[in-house]
């Protein structure tokens, strides 16, 4: 079967991931919300808890996919911006540190035994600064988000148009 | 000398996980003497906010208190306020939650047969390295997980933490047919579900039993999922109204759980799989009793590890019952059913895939929320995963650390206690005399 135009965008996918009630966790459904309106129409956006299922469910069959997720370092620099491309099947060891459980690490480890990894995926990571219980962004964190935002853009598809306001969950 | 005679093992908290657990157990002159498993509750935490906040709220806010069962918490929660506001469903809406709550059931029990406690039996680490060596099987899993994200989006608005739900009902409902390419996935999802119980009876089960009374729903002529009121085994029978004046809560210095007992009953007591089935398993529907009886199951379950048949048993179970369910299907009037707030206390009970989850909630004339109390299905296991613990360990002091170790962590995988992170969730560390 042939797609119509922006088939292959369509097979483009961004997966913000974490909870937006353990405060920095929430930095990649926050970008996912900035990105309504701005990623091209038929770039999926993707709200995800992480749960390797589910992450694999949303890329699969992708050309691209972007994650953006928070990570805890040591030492640590909040705020401060990492983008990682993810090799298909080396272990790139990636492993972002999000309040829910089971890493990003995982999921890749899970998605390369099923072969669903997608043909691209590229981490965004910003590191955190509090993943208490609790909404809103630390300062570092939420000073990042527009910057962050930009550089996913960055990896996107060229842009025909913004999205409609719509982004599910996975 | 196979055991040494004194041994404390230490299993260190681990951080960054919506639920932390730890392990003690000390050993002196080869007798178990103390036993702690210590769980981390973040319920606690919601009980105190959600005072004063609106009668509508607490469906939602509740529903962040986990990502696995958040229909679980939305409908313990409605029915509480439902109750207060005297509220009382259609048919066709009580329906639709039951519905969404399969949904729950199905891929809660598939995360956790699949994802977390089937390596354990298989010999591997973790599901990473089973799906390496058998494809397949981890592929079935996780379509079982889809088709139970195609019932939470259909209706529940999403899949993870729903937002289509409120106090009475919904805030829409599928209209006509719309259900139909849900009741094709399920009818495929049928035959998965009656493989994995054929697949996880084959497994070795340890011989052991459990002689807690057991708790569950009960609603005569059916399995209980989303209501019902509440059976012990030891023949206690009482509504969700009279759940605080049975079930006793009690702090233990070790923990930030709340330890739970039946009042005038020793002991702890069990609820989830094992106890819905053990007291219910008459009322299983026909595919799931009769794939429950070719895996070996009896009337009564009662050996922990046998739990994993129990949950692949209960997914073929709601299975059955979401395609009956779609199949009676007709569109209400409305989608939600009215009712102004009102003075008083609501109660509510349904049985989350881990056990038994009791809300309740006490509004003013307003509507406004006075106080709440949530009782976990993990917190009331806590004293009896504890309990199986100390037997367990006392059965198997011959074994070395590293696999005594090993063993404890599977048996406490058997309760799929409600820890985001249950994979792996204990590192022990050991320290000898």
């Amino acid at each position: 079967m042939t797609g119509g135009p922006g088939t292959e965008r369509r097979r483009v996918v961004v997966i913000g991931v974490g909870n937006e009630f353990r405060r920095d966790d929430g930095i990649g459904p926050e970008v996912v919300s900035r990105l309504r309106g701005q990623a091209p129409a038929d770039v999926r956006l993707v709200v995800s808890d992480g749960d390797p299922t589910r992450m694999i469910e949303a890329w699969t069959g992708a050309s691209l996919a972007v994650v953006v997720d928070a990570v805890l370092a040591d030492p640590p620099a909040p705020g401060r911006l990492h983008r990682i491309v993810v090799d298909r099947a080396a272990d790139a060891g990636v492993h972002p540190v999000s309040s829910h459980g089971l890493s990003l690490g995982q999921s890749i480890a899970l998605a390369r035994a099923l072969d669903r990894m997608p043909e691209r995926l590229i981490v965004h990571a910003v590191e955190a600064a509090d993943v208490r219980q609790g909404v809103g962004l630390s300062p570092a964190v939420a000073g990042a988000a527009a910057a962050l935002t930009a550089a996913v853009l960055q990896d996107l598809p060229a842009d025909r148009g913004p999205t409609p306001d719509r982004a599910r969950q996975a | 000398m196979t055991h040494r005679g004194d041994r404390t093992l230490a299993a260190k908290a681990i951080a960054r996980v919506e639920g932390e657990g730890a392990m003690y157990v000390r050993v002196s002159d080869g007798r178990v003497e103390e036993v702690r498993l210590d769980i981390y509750e973040p319920p606690r935490f919601f009980e105190a906010f959600l005072a004063g906040r609106a009668y509508t709220e607490p469906p939602d806010i509740t529903a962040r208190i986990c990502g696995i069962c958040p229909v679980a918490y939305q409908t313990s929660a409605c029915q509480a306020v439902e109750a207060a506001c005297g509220i009382s469903l259609p048919a066709p809406l009580a329906d639709l939650r039951r519905l969404l709550y399969c949904g729950e059931w199905i891929s809660s029990h598939a995360l956790h047969i699949y994802m977390l406690h089937a390596p354990d039996f298989l010999g591997y680490p973790g599901a990473v390295e089973l799906a390496r060596d058998h494809r397949e099987i981890v592929e079935r899993g996780l379509a079982l997980r889809r088709v139970a994200n195609s019932i939470m989006e259909a209706i529940g608005g999403r899949s993870i933490h729903p937002v289509n739900v409120r106090v009475g009902g919904f805030y829409r409902v599928p209209a006509p047919g719309e259900l139909a390419p849900l009741a094709e996935q399920l009818r495929g999802a049928l035959g998965l579900a009656l493989e994995t119980v054929a697949w996880v009876a084959g497994f070795d089960f340890p011989d052991f039993s459990c002689d807690h009374e057991l708790l569950a729903l009960r609603e005569p002529g059916r399995y209980p999922i989303e209501r019902g009121t509440l059976a012990s085994s030891g023949g206690l029978a009482f509504t969700a109204a009279d759940f605080e004046q049975h079930v006793i809560e009690e702090q233990v210095p070790h923990s930030t759980a709340l330890h739970a007992s039946l009042a005038g009953h020793d002991g702890s007591y069990l609820t989830g799989p094992l106890a819905r089935y053990t007291l219910n398993s008459r009322w299983l529907t026909p595919a799931a009793a009769a794939a429950a009886r070719e895996a070996g199951l009896g009337p009564d379950c009662r050996n922990p590890f046998r739990s994993i048949v129990v949950r692949a048993v209960e997914i073929v179970c709601a299975i059955e019952e979401a395609l009956r369910l779609i199949d009676a299907y007709q569109p209400p009037d409305r989608p939600f059913a009215e009712g102004a707030p009102r003075a008083g206390t609501g109660h509510g009970v349904s049985e989350a895939p881990r056990g038994v989850l009791y809300h309740r909630y006490e509004l003013d004339e307003a509507g406004i929320v006075r106080s709440a109390r949530i009782v976990p299905p993990t917190s009331q296991n806590q004293a009896a995963i504890q309990d199986d613990l100390r037997g367990f360990v006392q059965d198997r002091l011959e074994l070395d650390d590293e696999r005594l170790t090993r063993e404890c962590e599977q048996a406490i995988r058997n309760y799929d206690p409600c820890i985001s992170c249950a994979a792996h969730f204990l590192s022990l560390r050991v320290d000898r005399r």
